[in-house]
């Protein structure tokens, strides 16, 4: 039977585009949906009936959520390329940082882009503080995960494109040369890699709908009584 | 005595370290099990996991590995030639993972929701939310065991001690509330199957008896600021 393969996601999903990413390092060929959240398809709504969110992979018919569940499904389907090593204490590893990248990580450097003045310095004490540990973790490698990129690498990829974005927009500096030196040195190595950038939603597409919701966030905190 | 090259370090009412604890009686590996005082962090605790500072953490040949859903994959990863605990096919081991991740997501949320919750209203919601929860696990179960005791079979797995480790904190929220959640009326699957569950060999010396459980949760009720006004 041939294999069918599905993406639903929207132009712009960061969780979507590590499935995007997993696909083409592996070679799958898929079909993607992409889904517009202020009006979703019943197939979204039928493929993900707890979330109701993107991404999904549908598989045969079968449909996979969250995305770093999709990942491992799509690593333990299609054994070429390997994304995660064998050694369970390594696997371990990158799922820690896998899950501290988006449980901590995104949400502080998230904080520190819908905030300003004093709010904003905070929360970007603490977003340095999560990336000093991203640092650490590069030492000796060229890739989270060794020469080649791996799992850990397709987990905190967001980084490499939405950081520039977000510092653009917010006007502040969050990721530099001085403090993260190899930070800055794999997101250009990830980014440049052909699988990887050829898949990056259109920067000025990615500036507007940000400004705009750094606009709204900000009206938002305006609006609070203190 | 020989000194076991595997330890948790935990705390016997933590849910999330019964799920390591289960994993290692299931491969039946010889642990230590260094429990922590309730209020304050020992040095090993912080020096092996200093991002989280969170038990349990699993150290294997001095090495610390955290976060209890890790634990279980690495225990049953490293400990190959046991009993299995993650199903071979991937859409099934997707499935299983899916689901446990909802349950720390959302749904254990939704339990802790139930009891902080301030007002009607929000007590009402956190209820309705942790019911809509207790309802997709038992259709859950329905299609996953197809028939069988457990989430994963025949045997306990994955989802099985995902889900299983936060019976006792449930029993304790129904004394409590005066509420009834999971049982033979409402969830008549789930019922059948926490018997089971906290019945297994792996299990039953590791889940906490209610009546303990709700002594703890009283003390610990004690230790939490009061919540802002």
């Amino acid at each position: 039977m041939a294999e069918e393969v599905k993406l639903l996601k929207t132009w712009s999903s960061l969780f979507g585009l590590r499935i995007v990413w997993a696909l083409k390092l592996k070679g799958i060929q898929f079909d993607s949906i992409d889904e517009d959240l202020a009006n979703k398809s019943p197939l979204l709504l039928q493929y993900n009936p707890v979330y109701k969110k993107v991404p999904v992979l549908v598989h045969n018919g079968k449909s996979i959520s969250e995305s770093l569940v999709i990942l491992e499904y799509i690593d333990e389907t299609w054994r070429q390329n390997p994304l995660l090593c064998q050694d369970p204490y390594e696997k371990a590893m990158a799922r820690f940082w896998a899950k501290f990248g988006d449980d901590k990580v995104l949400s502080s450097i998230w904080s520190v882009f819908i905030k300003q003045g004093k709010e904003q310095e905070e929360a970007l004490e603490v977003a340095m503080e999560n990336l000093k540990l991203l640092e650490e973790n590069l030492k000796g490698k060229k890739f989270f995960g060794g020469e080649k990129i791996g799992f850990l690498d397709l987990a905190l990829g967001w980084l490499a494109n939405l950081i520039c974005v977000l510092e653009e927009l917010s006007d502040i500096k969050i990721i530099d040369k001085e403090r993260f030196p190899l930070l800055l040195g794999w997101m250009q190595e990830f980014s440049q890699a052909p699988i990887i950038n050829e898949s990056w939603p259109p920067h000025d597409k990615l500036l507007t709908k940000f400004q705009i919701i750094r606009e709204n966030q900000l009206k938002l905190a305006a609006a609070q009584p203190t | 005595m020989v000194k076991s090259d595997v330890k948790v370090l935990g705390a016997w009412p933590s849910p999330f370290v019964m799920r390591a604890r289960i994993a290692l009686n299931i491969k039946s590996v010889d642990y230590e099990f260094l429990e922590e005082t309730l209020g304050s962090k020992s040095e090993l605790l912080l020096k092996s996991n200093p991002i989280h500072k969170k038990i349990p953490v699993l150290i294997h040949q001095d090495k610390p590995v955290c976060e209890s859903l890790i634990i279980v994959h690495y225990v049953d990863e490293v400990w190959s030639s046991g009993p299995s605990i993650l199903p071979s096919d991937p859409y099934d081991r997707a499935i299983a993972r899916f689901w446990a991740a909802y349950l720390d997501e959302k749904w254990f949320p939704s339990m802790r929701g139930m009891a902080s919750a301030q007002g009607e209203e929000a007590k009402k919601a956190a209820v309705d939310q942790f019911v809509e929860g207790l309802n997709l696990m038992e259709d859950a179960y329905v299609k996953l065991s197809k028939g069988k005791p457990f989430f994963g079979g025949d045997k306990i797995g994955y989802l099985d001690i995902a889900f299983g480790c936060f019976l006792a904190w449930l029993r304790v929220t129904e004394k409590t509330s005066g509420m009834k959640f999971l049982d033979e009326a409402r969830t008549p699957h789930l019922a059948k199957w926490a018997v089971s569950f906290c019945a297994d060999p792996a299990v039953k010396d590791v889940m906490p008896e209610t009546e303990k459980l709700a002594e703890f949760a009283k003390l610990l009720a004690k230790f939490k600021p009061a919540p802002p006004k």
